[in-house]
Formats: structure tokens, C-alpha cells, sequence
């Protein structure tokens, strides 16, 4: 067994390597497996691993690769994120990739989708026009008719039909791996001090860039040693992050938060790992109507996803109440139409319900974090000086 | 030019069917009309009007504030309630109206909305201001419709059925329960008649600028002519009257040789045609109209007036096929069109109408448009060898409108024109 350090060091290089090394090593060591890159937020990976493929999660070039090319595809007013991943794409970083997708979370993937068609980047280029009508029989079946069409792209790359049995496996493994994140971060939202925001981070996000059965060990090992009685507690809040599901900020920006007095006890970085809330029934014999269900059902909110018949106001304020935060820091992504779109609306809403909040922009390449580090500082002060017990959100 | 702004029959139609629309509005209550707010992309106007419903565009709204020059204050009454500077001011200028008491364009208090029909299209803002306006008005019904994107530049019957199944369970079901009236498809299918008449006017009309000099401007006064077939006339006789005359007119106009009616009379003499892609900026249109017409540039199509509907590849609704016509109406809108959709489409526009440049206005808070028109104008550029301009802008923010850094733009551009010109005119004796 790895030590946690050991673990925590695989986890970053892994996350961190734009030239997908790991995925590009385990497609090349079987004939017929494909690897498919997809955007935030979110994917049913579990539809390309009964395939015989790998789901890739391409996440930008961060704050570790430098654009040059890929401003010239977008003007200064838009997010930071599809020029670092045109950037990534026209580098040839992604040549191993077969293809794409693109989920529907704005205006600016959905025409990147466009963008990649134009240059003929990739044997495939599927946009997913994930459903905005939550009816099993209208918008359910819709979403099956998109998942149907991914699998169909992937049949003609590797000839692979996939088969109830090998859908229901791969929805299990998944399952497991929900069920891990789950477990780190109910261990976090009792005993933050085991293990930094940072780090998790790191786990969660070398999960998109690795093979499921290689990460739910990850995850395994990762769980036993939190369970211990590790880490030092420290004086500091504890806050909720939201509004980063996107375009992901700098790993000095993740970490700046913590050290400024704040441990973070839920966070939407890596939301798409995280947007199915508890387990896709494993033992359908239907089992893309189960992930479709699954999505219409038991999805964590979203700034992507219509929600007027669940407000997301409310169910922040719950998660705010369940892991017993004091408090929210919005970060939005420069630019960033559905976050910046959502901020008043989450901000009117905690204004009544007495939760406090911090909103900050940031942007996936900067590395200045001092204002950002004081500010969340003063956040962290004010509600330490002030206030005795956490906010109860009745929501 | 002469300094009279000419005032012809179509314009007085326009605006007699405008005024009528608001003062409907105004009595609504009294009436007891229900009114629905919805958006021009997609816009379902012959479902609204099958329910006796009064339309309501956010959007129209907005930018009849810009021209009125009263945007700005509205977009910093949002921006000091949490609403980010960076963000749709369509958006901004709509929430900002509604704080500061909702009186529309015509003076008059715009009633609340029995209905929000979010007829998402090509937009993925409309979701997030629909999600706004739902929380400042909960006691109206809000019904979603899903408009699948053309992400392979085509409409699969799966995604028509996607569409028919949401009218059928969700939208008509509901419409009913608001208005009390019951879904009438024959009455649909004779307002759907009405619709194909105008669309195949309007097609004509833009077809005009193939005349050198072209009859009419296709984008600024382009904005005035789909004025009425997107704020939901479209399906009325009253629309198919008003084509018929604006036909009239831009016959006779070609018949006389003569080019646009500007701001400032009719413009004497052609000297380039242009295609533009992007919406205008409205806080300040003449301004930006002027700079074009001082340099005798016309634009002969654009992609702007094609965002409630894209009529010039002969799609059309149909009364035989309803709830498909209007799931595939929805479908067909600019923005719902991949980018290499829009790049043949935009292509073959510079073609068939013959012009001399290529022009993108770019709006900083319309990420529908905005992202990804770079590669479109170098891929049109190398693909047809045409001149391609760039200058950037906004909807309905005055503080994004800079006159001088757009004009000294164009003015490059044009003289650019105009030495290409020179070049072949020596290359061709």
C-alpha cells in the first residue's frame, strides 16, 4: 500500500499532465479501446467504459499552459477555458483522443463544439444536449436518443456493442466511486484537518484523467487512511464553495482559500464526479432509461440546469446546513454567463435566509491570490469574531 | 441626401400595428387578456395567438430602452442588485425596467406575465433570465420548451418528436389551464397559413438586395422590417398586409433604380455591399447606421435577421404538419445552427448577393453570437477571398459603444475596400 503522500503525488501529476499520458499508455496497451474527451460538467462516463473506452475529462490548460493560439479564437470578453482547451487541442496534446463531447452548459462550449467540427479535430465531435425537460418520457427519452448516438460513434471506432450486462457493471463501478467521493467528504465535513481541500481535489480530478478501476482503489485507500485520527485542527470556518463547476482555478487559488481561515467543506470543482446523488440502479435491465433517470431525478443542481421546479437557492442553503458551514464563497469564472447569471439570485436568497457569503471572478490562469487570500481572510475573520454557531439554513 | 426622414405607408402600418400591440397590453387586465412573456428566437407567436394570449418580448423591450436612451440607468439599478457588468445587459435592462416599475416603451406600466413561455433556443441565457423572472414573478406559470441544438447541422425526427411530445404534454396542457381556452388546432393551422405568407414576403423582400443598387438595407433597416414578423404578428393578416406593401415598395424602388431609405433620406450612390454577422448596437443606431451609409456602404444580408426564423433556404411553416412546423421552426432560428451551419450559411450569402466585404459586429455580452466568430470570418475570408472587418460593441450597454474606435475601424476597412476595388478594376482592363 502507497503511502497518502505517495498517493496525493500520483494524483496530481496525473491531473495535471496536459499530454494525457496515463490514458494515452492504457489505450495503447489493447487494441480496440477509444478514448473520448468530454468538457465539464458532466458525463455519463459509464456509457464509454461498457464500450470498451475511456471518458477523459479536459479541463483547460489552467494556469500551466501558456495561449498564444487560442486567443485568436475568442474575444477578451469571453472565459478563459475553451481557449486553453483550443490551445490544448491545436498542440496536439488530445491527438490520441478519438473523440469529444461537449456537454450543454452554455453558449460558449456548445459553439466550441462548433469550433472543433470546423477543424476536424477528432474522428467524432458530439455535442450532448443534455434534457431541460425532466419527464422520464419526454425529456428521458430524449437523453437516452443522445447516449444511443455517443454509442454509436464509438461502435464504428471500435465495433463494440455494448450489452445490458457490461452497462450494469460499468454503472456499479461508478456507483462505488460516488459512493467513495461521498465517504471523503462526510469524513471532511467532521474532520477537515485529515486531509486539505487540495488534496481531495487532486484524488477527485485524477479520477476524469484515469481508469475507474484504478481510482476506486485510489478512493479506497485514500478513505482508510482519513478514517484515522490524523492532521492537526486548526481555528477556521468552514464554508461552502460554489459557482467554480466550469472553468477550474489555479490549484494556488484552491489552496489560498484554506490557508486564509477557511476549511472547505463542499465545493462544486469537480462537480461533474459528483452530479449523480447516491447510486444509478445497477441491475435494470434498461440501463441507459437508469442513467437517464438517474439525471433526471437524483442530479445535483446546477447553474446549467433548469430549475424552477427546484429552486437552487434552497438546496445550496441545504448542503450549507447539512455539512454544518458557516458560510459560502461564490467564485465564478470570469465571464462565466451561468454562475455570473446565478449570482443574484443565490444572493438575494441568502440575504433572507441569513447565510453569509463572499463572492469573488477568477480566472483558470491567474496566480496573483492576495486580494482574493484577504478578502476571504476578512470573511473567515468577521464570521469567527462575530458569531458563535453555525447558520441553520431552513430551507 | 436630403435631410427629411421619409415616411412610406409600410412604416406607418408598422407602427399602427406596434402602438395597437401595447395598447392591448395596457388593457389587458381589463380585458382579461393573458399575457405572455416569451422570446423572438424561437418565439411560438401562432401558439400564443391559438390562446387569445398578448406577447410580451424582454428582449424587444430592451432594446426599444437602448433607442430611448434609458438602458444605462436600468442596467446599473440590475448591477446594483447583485447582476454582474459582465453578463447579457438584454438581461440587465429588463430586470433594471421591471425595479424601476416596468413602464415599457410606450410610457405605459407593461402588465405582470400570466406566463413565461421560455421557448429555449439557441440561447442559453433565456433559461438563466427566465430562472430570474420566475422569482420576481411567482404567481406566473412558467412553461419550458426544449429546442434541441442542430449540433450535426440537421433535424433528426427524434429531436422533432423530443419537441412535439413537450407541446402536447407540457405547453398546450398548460396554456389551457391559464386561459381557460381549449387547444383549437384548426384555428392553429389557418393562423400557421397566415405565417407561410408572410415568411414567403419577407423572403422576397431580402432577396431584393441581389438589385445593384440594392433597394434596401438589410441589417439596419433590416431590423425594422422583421420587426413584425418576430414580435407576433407573424400569423395575422395584419403581418401579410404590411409585406405586401413593404413589397410594394421595394419594387418600386427597384424599379426606379434607387437605393436605401437612411435616417437622412435616400442614399445616391452604392459603393459597397456588405454582409454583417452579430446584432447591432442599439443605444446608439444611428450613429452606427451613419458611419456605414457616409461611405456608401449598403449591407446586403445579415445574420441578425435571421434570428427569428431562417426563412431563405425555404423552410416555411406548414399547416398540414403543426406542432412539427413548429418544432422545426424553433429548430431552424440562427443561433440554434452549429458554426460551420452558420459559416455555408453567411457564405452563401456573400455569394448570391454579391459582395464586396464581410463585417462582424461583436456584442461583449452575447456569448450565442460572439463565441466563435473568429473562426467563421477566417474561414469565410479564405474560403471566398473576401475582405473581413471586425469591430466590437454591445446590445444595450452605452458604456461598450465607442463611436470613434468603430468609425476609425470601418474607415480602414473601407479605404481597404476601396484600394481592392482600384486593383481589380486595373486588373480587369
Amino acid at each position: 500500500m502507497k503511502t497518502l503522500e505517495e498517493i496525493i503525488k500520483f494524483c496530481e501529476d496525473v491531473s495535471f499532465d496536459l499530454n494525457f499520458s496515463h490514458a494515452k499508455k492504457w489505450k495503447e496497451a489493447e487494441k480496440g479501446r477509444v478514448l473520448v474527451g468530454y468538457m465539464p460538467i458532466y458525463f455519463p462516463r459509464e456509457i464509454i467504459h461498457a464500450a470498451g473506452g475511456m471518458a477523459v475529462g479536459v479541463f483547460g490548460g489552467g494556469d500551466r499552459k501558456q495561449i498564444i493560439k487560442g486567443d485568436a479564437y475568442y474575444q477578451s470578453y469571453i472565459c478563459h477555458i475553451p481557449r486553453s482547451i483550443m490551445e490544448l487541442a491545436l498542440d496536439k496534446h488530445m491527438a490520441h483522443f478519438d473523440g469529444f463531447i461537449f456537454p450543454s452548459i452554455c453558449d460558449v462550449i456548445r459553439n466550441l463544439s462548433g469550433i472543433f467540427k470546423q477543424h476536424k479535430i477528432g474522428k467524432f465531435v458530439k455535442y450532448m444536449d443534455f434534457p431541460q425537460n425532466f419527464l422520464p418520457q419526454i425529456g428521458g427519452v430524449f437523453y437516452q436518443q443522445e447516449m444511443e448516438h455517443v454509442l454509436k460513434y464509438i461502435k464504428e471506432i471500435n465495433g463494440v456493442e455494448i450489452t445490458t450486462e457490461k452497462l450494469n457493471h460499468s454503472i456499479e463501478l461508478y456507483n462505488i466511486n460516488r459512493r467513495l467521493i461521498e465517504t471523503i467528504y462526510k469524513i471532511r465535513q467532521d474532520y477537515p484537518w485529515r486531509i486539505s481541500i487540495v488534496d481531495v481535489y487532486h484524488i477527485i480530478r485524477a479520477g476524469t484523467v484515469i481508469t475507474v478501476e484504478e481510482h476506486n482503489d485510489i478512493l479506497t485507500q485514500v478513505c482508510e487512511y482519513i478514517k484515522q485520527d490524523i492532521g492537526v485542527p486548526q481555528d477556521k470556518i468552514k464554508i461552502v464553495i460554489s459557482g467554480a463547476f466550469c472553468e477550474q482555478p489555479a490549484v494556488g487559488l484552491i489552496k489560498a482559500i484554506e490557508e486564509a481561515g477557511c476549511y472547505v467543506v463542499d465545493d462544486d470543482y469537480m462537480l461533474g464526479s459528483r452530479m449523480i446523488l447516491g447510486d444509478i440502479d445497477s441491475k435494470s435491465n434498461k440501463p441507459l432509461e437508469a442513467i437517464s433517470n438517474s439525471y433526471i431525478k437524483q442530479s445535483q443542481y446546477s447553474s446549467s440546469i433548469y430549475d424552477v421546479n427546484d429552486p437552487k437557492e434552497f438546496r445550496l442553503a441545504k448542503i450549507v446546513k447539512d455539512r454544518g458551514a458557516n458560510g459560502v464563497v461564490f467564485a465564478a469564472a470570469s465571464f462565466c454567463d451561468p454562475s455570473l447569471l446565478d449570482a443574484p439570485i443565490f444572493q438575494n436568497a441568502f440575504n433572507k435566509l441569513g447565510i453569509r457569503y463572499i463572492a469573488f471572478q477568477f480566472s483558470e490562469n491567474i496566480n496573483q491570490f492576495k486580494v482574493i487570500k484577504e478578502q476571504v481572510g476578512a470573511f473567515s475573520d468577521s464570521i469567527k469574531l462575530w458569531e458563535d454557531e453555525p447558520v441553520t439554513a431552513n430551507s | 441626401m436630403s435631410q427629411e426622414a421619409q415616411k412610406e405607408r409600410s412604416m406607418i402600418l408598422q407602427k399602427e400595428m406596434t402602438e395597437g400591440l401595447f395598447n392591448d397590453l395596457g388593457k389587458a387586465k381589463e380585458t382579461g387578456k393573458k399575457v405572455c412573456y416569451t422570446f423572438v428566437p424561437g418565439n411560438l407567436s401562432e401558439l400564443i395567438r391559438t390562446f387569445d394570449m398578448l406577447p410580451v418580448y424582454p428582449e424587444i423591450n430592451a432594446l426599444q430602452s437602448a433607442m430611448r436612451k434609458k438602458s444605462a440607468s436600468y442596467i446599473k439599478e440590475a448591477e446594483r442588485h447583485a447582476h454582474s457588468e459582465d453578463v447579457c445587459t438584454y438581461v440587465k435592462c429588463d430586470v433594471g425596467m421591471m425595479m424601476k416599475g416596468n413602464i415599457g416603451p410606450t410610457g405605459e406600466k407593461i402588465p405582470e406575465p400570466d406566463i413565461l413561455l421560455l421557448s429555449y433556443t439557441g440561447c442559453f441565457t433565456f433559461l438563466k433570465w427566465f430562472e430570474t423572472l420566475k422569482r420576481e414573478y411567482p404567481n406566473a406559470k412558467v412553461i419550458m420548451v426544449h429546442t434541441p441544438y442542430q449540433e450535426n447541422a440537421k433535424i433528426t425526427p427524434e429531436m422533432t418528436e423530443y419537441m412535439v411530445k413537450q407541446f402536447k404534454e407540457e405547453v398546450i396542457p398548460q396554456m389551457e389551464a391559464v386561459t381557460g381556452i381549449k387547444y383549437d388546432e384548426e384555428k392553429l393551422k389557418k393562423i400557421l397559413a397566415l405565417s407561410k405568407e408572410a415568411e414567403d414576403l419577407i423572403t422576397k423582400i431580402f432577396d431584393t438586395t441581389k438589385h445593384k443598387p440594392s433597394p434596401i438595407d438589410a441589417y439596419f433597416a433590416g431590423v425594422y422590417y422583421i420587426g413584425p414578423i418576430n414580435i407576433g404578428f407573424r400569423g395575422t393578416q395584419q403581418a401579410v398586409d404590411y409585406y405586401k406593401e413593404l413589397y410594394k415598395e421595394i419594387q418600386e424602388r427597384v424599379r426606379l433604380g434607387l437605393g436605401p431609405i437612411t435616417p437622412e433620406g435616400e442614399m445616391k450612390e452604392e459603393k459597397y455591399r456588405l454582409v454583417v454577422e452579430g446584432p447591432p448596437n442599439w443605444t446608439s443606431f444611428r450613429e452606427f447606421w451613419k458611419i456605414f451609409y457616409d461611405m456608401g456602404a449598403v449591407i446586403v444580408a445579415s445574420s441578425y435577421t435571421k434570428v427569428g426564423g431562417v426563412y431563405d433556404m425555404g423552410w416555411r411553416h406548414d399547416p398540414s404538419r403543426p406542432l412539427e412546423s413548429l418544432s422545426e421552426y424553433c429548430m431552424n432560428c440562427y443561433t440554434n445552427l452549429n458554426i460551420p451551419q452558420r459559416i455555408d450559411l453567411l457564405s452563401k450569402c456573400i455569394t448570391d448577393y454579391a459582395a464586396d466585404g464581410y463585417v462582424t459586429n461583436s456584442i461583449k455580452s452575447c456569448n450565442s453570437f460572439s463565441a466563435g466568430q473568429l473562426g467563421m470570418m477566417r474561414e469565410i475570408e479564405d474560403r471566398l477571398e473576401v475582405p473581413v472587418g471586425f469591430i466590437e460593441s454591445d446590445l444595450v450597454d452605452p458604456r461598450y459603444f465607442s463611436y470613434s474606435n468603430i468609425k476609425n475601424r470601418l474607415e480602414s476597412y473601407f479605404q481597404m475596400l476601396e484600394q481592392r476595388k482600384i486593383i481589380h478594376e486595373k486588373e480587369s482592363v
